[in-house]
């Protein structure tokens, strides 16, 4: 088991990278690029971040339905979820990148390095979608976290926005400490930092070493709960939310959870025979998750700060397809849950897209009263906000509806019907919220005499890349059923590598250690 | 007829959305074009649905004009479309209420738009509702007519129309989740017992006739069924579950309140009949005692709350319950003449309350007021109006000769026969203080009818009143007319439904075994994929 990883030459995978490193590239590029061009003009920054999304984008595409396979020494695996889970990173970051560029202008906020650090906090998610290794996980965080948390504090000139990034990074480090020392445990353990070496190691003959695995599994579950916003690791993301940039709130949640969801998936994978240990575990933050976000989010006043618990609510939702899942790992595909991310991530651009119309050069007013009568000023967008709010509600036909089914079906199957109820229940309370800011936006109040003028929202609506943004969103969410299929067959045709590594021990010597293309996380 | 792929029902379907967005793209601004294109799109999709339907065969009890196509197979998810004697009419109903009720709407007058897509988004909902034969595609359809409803009461509704939209929608929202989740478990349990996950409501049907279905967990048959009930009854709506519905209909605009009554309440039940009952032969045979005792409690609350009225809409909306009431109680006698009657009596209650929310929308349009403290000695001033109004409101009661009698004759007497014949273990004062309801129901609206119509005029604004201008005639006389076809030609009406609302009655109360009524054939097996008879 020691030592194996190191055996021999590594496989070199370069499809498997190209994705990672064509975003890399497009971020270096955008920064060099910006800097060389006066700050009024930003159409080239834009157009190189898309086009190195698109070329990643390209990458990731002509790999679906290969088989699955590991390489690199076992650091970078390809296969259909992480897969999938990358393309929707790229869909998610070209989408924001989309939308931006006119709220970051209104605002006032340097957009010079939005877009170097969007795509390099999309390039750590990346890393973190398409590994099995410990240190590949916890570098991938870091540089999504490192430019999450500037990204965070990008409205320098907000007291809010500051602080949103202050308590990110505070939390975050503490979240990185949990999940390294986790991660070191996990190493003592077993010698590796592979996550086939888990199995073993939990199992272990000797009961020291066994329970030495176990609190470093649990201790790496919670860093990765931190990143989810499980109760009770939660309690960042509302202010977090409510303070950072709108669109920086919309890339972070649609950014960190596919991610990091992807690889508690692997790791639980990992570690099924110490199920009985974690499944408690999972249960429970299901439940207290859920049902926490929703009924926080009934007494928020705030349309961000209601989305951010919402965000909670859905982490929650998805602990829910990840228990069914482990509970019957041989009935159940994590399928899912990636079309549950899927139809999350772009609802979730969508409707913080759409909220940026509430953003004035002076101050960003994202009262939920803020959003009466938007009806009126702008009313494609608000329709597409009445679709969104749908969606995460699970209203048929949108794509969040078809979600919630798929995590149902499996909780009923996995005869996990107390979650199922949980879910049931909440989803009920979540209704009144949701469809409380679905009446704000459609019903005009009688005019509040103090706020009635709004100018900027009407000429925000010209914005081409917001109409963009919100149509794409909206119609990906209105026909995400549609994507099911497709979701299930790339599954099934690249399934999962198995807990045995393929280590191909000898591979023509021609390839030899290339430098491993370092992601800069700093700029 | 076997039919696969599309045809007249996904052209009914599609055509209201097509002429929402022929709306959405109407150019400029004149009211004129959006209301002609929203008149004229619904009067035609009418006779789509009248001439396109004419080859219906109410001889049997098979669908009709099937189609079906795999949707999300993985999910065992299918776009089926199908229809029946009890749905035929649920569907003649609904494209003609639409219509009518879009006449009355050029009444409205901000955000003409969106009033009027809206209108025909519900409309596509309310029709897929009545023709889906897929658990999904039923609840798809089921879920997808809140939201227009709540806009439509949101946006264009009354004072206190806020508070009424929210409720509507998470009372009906928090309900049929159970639904979802009703149809989810069964669908595992049907893989369960023959390895197909299907939603199809015929291979369901199938397995539950056959008594496979529950086979493997037999409590979870009245589990699935209250689930089932509860989402149903809340859209009837039955005692106790009714409260957002004075609010609602009271808050909706005319047009709302029309469809509301007309149509969407018809949705709870024809749930029961299309798959509270089918699917769940036993329990609702077991429930059907508790469900008749819910019935008559709304049916004497329903009246006795709506005479205490003093708004002459909630009055209705409160009537509303009472005589969904009688629905209900003719479906759950299982007994032929009470289903029919019951399945009847939802087409009574659409068109009589419906033609009563038009009266008084068409009031409220001249005075404004609903409270009947403002009104009093109409008689005088709107003679057409008060002649029209009291047709209506007779068929409400349920006056020989009009559309109501029948209904809750038929309703009634299959009650008592059940009662007596013990196929519903219930006692016989049920049908009894029932048939009090009757009694009432003529007190209240008469009462409704003194005070609004008769005394002295102490509103000075109402002896300015001009009565119904000639188009408003028109349209009040369609649903007068049907009111009295109603009750002369009941058998034109009944003579359709009949074998399929038999189907249903003999499902719920043969025992299971291979030789029982199905709607399709040959029970789904893994090896055949479920194809369907037809």
């Amino acid at each position: 088991m020691q030592n194996e990883i190191v055996l021999g030459y590594p496989t070199f995978d370069w499809l498997g990278l190209a994705p990672v490193i064509a975003v890399i590239v497009g971020g270096l590029l955008a920064l060099m690029l910006e800097m060389a061009r006066p700050k009024s003009r930003n159409r080239g920054v834009v157009g190189v971040s898309l086009a190195s999304l698109a070329v990643a984008g390209w990458f990731a595409v002509t790999s679906i339905g290969q088989p699955a396979q590991e390489s690199m020494g076992g650091q970078v695996v390809r296969d259909g979820p992480g897969l999938i889970i990358q393309l929707l990173i790229i869909a998610v970051t070209a989408l924001t990148v989309t939308f931006s560029d006119a709220y970051l202008r209104r605002r006032g906020i340097a957009f010079g390095e939005f877009y170097p650090l969007a795509l390099w906090a999309a390039s750590g998610a990346m890393v973190m979608a398409t590994t099995r290794d410990l240190l590949m996980l916890f570098l991938g965080l870091e540089i999504m976290s490192i430019s999450l948390y500037c990204l965070a504090g990008l409205s320098t000139k907000e007291r809010r926005s500051e602080e949103a990034s202050l308590k990110y990074l505070l939390l975050g480090a503490f979240a990185s400490a949990f999940l390294l020392l986790g991660i070191a445990f996990l190493f003592g353990a077993s010698g590796s930092l592979h996550l086939s070496a888990l199995p073993g190691s939990l199992a272990a003959p000797d009961p020291t070493m066994a329970r030495f695995a176990e609190f470093g599994l649990i201790l790496v579950i919670a860093g990765l709960f931190f990143k989810l916003a499980v109760f009770p690791f939660h309690q960042w993301t509302p202010d977090v939310y409510q303070g950072a940039p709108t669109n920086v709130t919309a890339f972070m949640a649609a950014l960190v959870k596919p991610a990091t969801l992807i690889f508690l998936y692997r790791l639980l994978e990992a570690s099924l025979v110490a199920r009985d240990l974690w499944m408690p575990i999972i249960f429970w933050g299901a439940i207290l998750t859920m049902t926490v976000g929703n009924l926080s989010a009934l007494v928020s006043k705030d349309a961000k700060r209601t989305l951010a618990y919402s965000s909670i609510a859905h982490a929650g939702y998805l602990l829910v397809g990840l228990a069914a899942w482990a509970a019957s790992p041989e009935k159940i595909t994590p399928n899912a849950i990636l079309f549950y991310l899927v139809s999350y991530g772009i609802t979730t651009i969508g409707i913080f897209a759409s909220m940026t119309l509430l953003a004035t050069t002076t101050r960003e007013d994202t009262r939920l009263s803020a959003l009466n009568g938007l009806w009126r000023r702008s009313p494609w967008t608000a329709a597409a906000m009445v679709v969104f709010a749908a969606s995460l509600l699970g209203m048929p036909i949108f794509a969040g509806f078809w979600a919630k089914i798929l995590i149902l079906q499996d909780a009923f199957t996995a005869e996990q019907t107390t979650l199922a109820l949980v879910l049931i229940v909440n989803s009920i309370i979540s209704a009144i919220y949701y469809v409380n800011m679905g009446r704000e936006v459609f019903v005009e109040d009688e005019p509040e005499p103090m706020f009635t003028e709004n100018p900027p929202a009407r000429s925000a609506q010209g914005t081409l890349g917001l109409q963009v943004t919100v149509a794409i969103c909206a119609g990906l969410t209105i026909v995400g059923a549609l994507l099911i299929p497709t979701l299930f067959q790339s599954f099934e045709a690249t399934k999962m590598v198995d807990s045995s590594v393929e280590q191909a021990p000898l591979t023509p010597p021609d390839e030899a250690w290339p430098e491993k293309p370092e992601p800069v996380a700093k700029q | 007829m076997p039919d696969t792929g599309f045809g007249i029902l996904s052209l009914l379907l599609a055509a209201p959305l097509v002429v929402a967005i022929l709306i959405g793209l109407a150019p400029g601004k004149s009211h004129g074009a959006i209301r002609a294109i929203g008149i004229g799109g619904s009067g035609l999709i009418f006779l789509m649905s009248v001439i396109g339907l004419q080859g219906f065969d109410g001889s049997t009890h098979r669908f009709q004009f099937v189609e079906s196509l795999p949707l999300i197979p993985q999910l065992g998810i299918t776009y089926k479309l199908g229809m029946d004697g009890i749905s035929y009419w649920l569907v003649l109903l609904t494209t003609l209420l639409t219509f009518l009720s879009l006449i009355f709407s050029v009444y409205v007058k901000e955000r003409v738009r969106a009033y009027f897509a809206l209108m025909l988004v519900l409309e596509t909902a309310m029709l897929g509702v009545f023709l889906a034969l897929d658990g999904i595609l039923f609840y798809c359809f089921f879920e997808a007519s809140l939201i227009p409803m709540a806009l439509l009461i949101a946006v264009w509704g009354g004072s206190n129309r806020r508070k009424a939209a929210i409720k509507f929608f998470v009372y009906t929202f928090a309900a049929s989740i159970f639904l979802l989740a009703g149809l989810i478990v069964m669908a595992i349990q049907l893989q369960q017992a023959t390895g197909v996950l299907s939603f199809d409501i015929l291979a369901l049907q199938a397995a539950a006739a056959e008594g496979i279905l529950w086979a493997a967990h037999p409590a979870l048959q009245m589990t699935i069924f209250i689930a089932f009930a509860v989402a149903f009854a809340v859209k009837c709506p039955m005692f106790p579950v009714h409260t957002w519905l004075p609010d609602a209909h009271t808050e909706a605009p005319t047009a709302g309140s029309i469809i509301l009554a007309g149509v969407l309440l018809k949705m709870g039940t024809y749930g029961f009949l299309r798959m509270g009952i089918p699917l769940f032969p036993e329990a609702s045979l077991e429930a059907a005692p508790f469900i008749n005792l819910l019935a008559v409690i709304g049916i004497i609350y329903g009246a006795l709350v709506a005479a205490r009225q003093v708004d002459v809409k909630k009055l209705v909306a409160y009537s509303s319950v009472a005589h969904m009431g009688f629905v209900m109680l003719g479906i759950f006698s299982f007994d032929s003449n009470g289903m029919i009657g019951g399945a009847y009596q939802q087409l009574n209650h659409g068109i009589s309350t419906g033609g009563l929310f038009l009266l008084i929308g068409l009031l409220y349009e001249r005075i404004h007021t609903r409270l009947f403290k403002d009104m009093g000695g109409l008689k005088a001033q709107m003679p057409v109006y008060a002649m029209l109004f009291l047709i209506m409101m007779l068929s409400s009661v349920g006056v020989p000769g009009l559309n109501g009698f029948v209904g809750e004759f038929l309703a009634l007497m299959g009650s008592f026969q059940s009662a007596l014949d013990g196929v519903v273990d219930m006692p016989i004062a049920l049908p009894i203080i029932a048939a009090t309801g009757v009694i009432f129901a003529a007190v209240y609206l008469l009462i409704m009818f003194q005070k609004v119509f008769y005394g002295p005029i102490t509103n000075p604004m109402l002896s300015r009143l001009k009565d119904l201008k000639r188009w408003e005639v028109g349209l009040t006389m369609c649903f007068v007319a049907l009111a009295f076809l109603g009750g002369i030609l009941p058998n034109i009406f009944l003579k359709p439904m009949e074998a399929s609302v038999d189907a249903v009655r003999r499902m719920a109360i043969e025992a299971p075994g291979p030789n029982k009524i199905k709607w399709n054939e040959p029970a789904p097996t893994a090896m055949a994929n479920t194809g369907e008879v037809n």
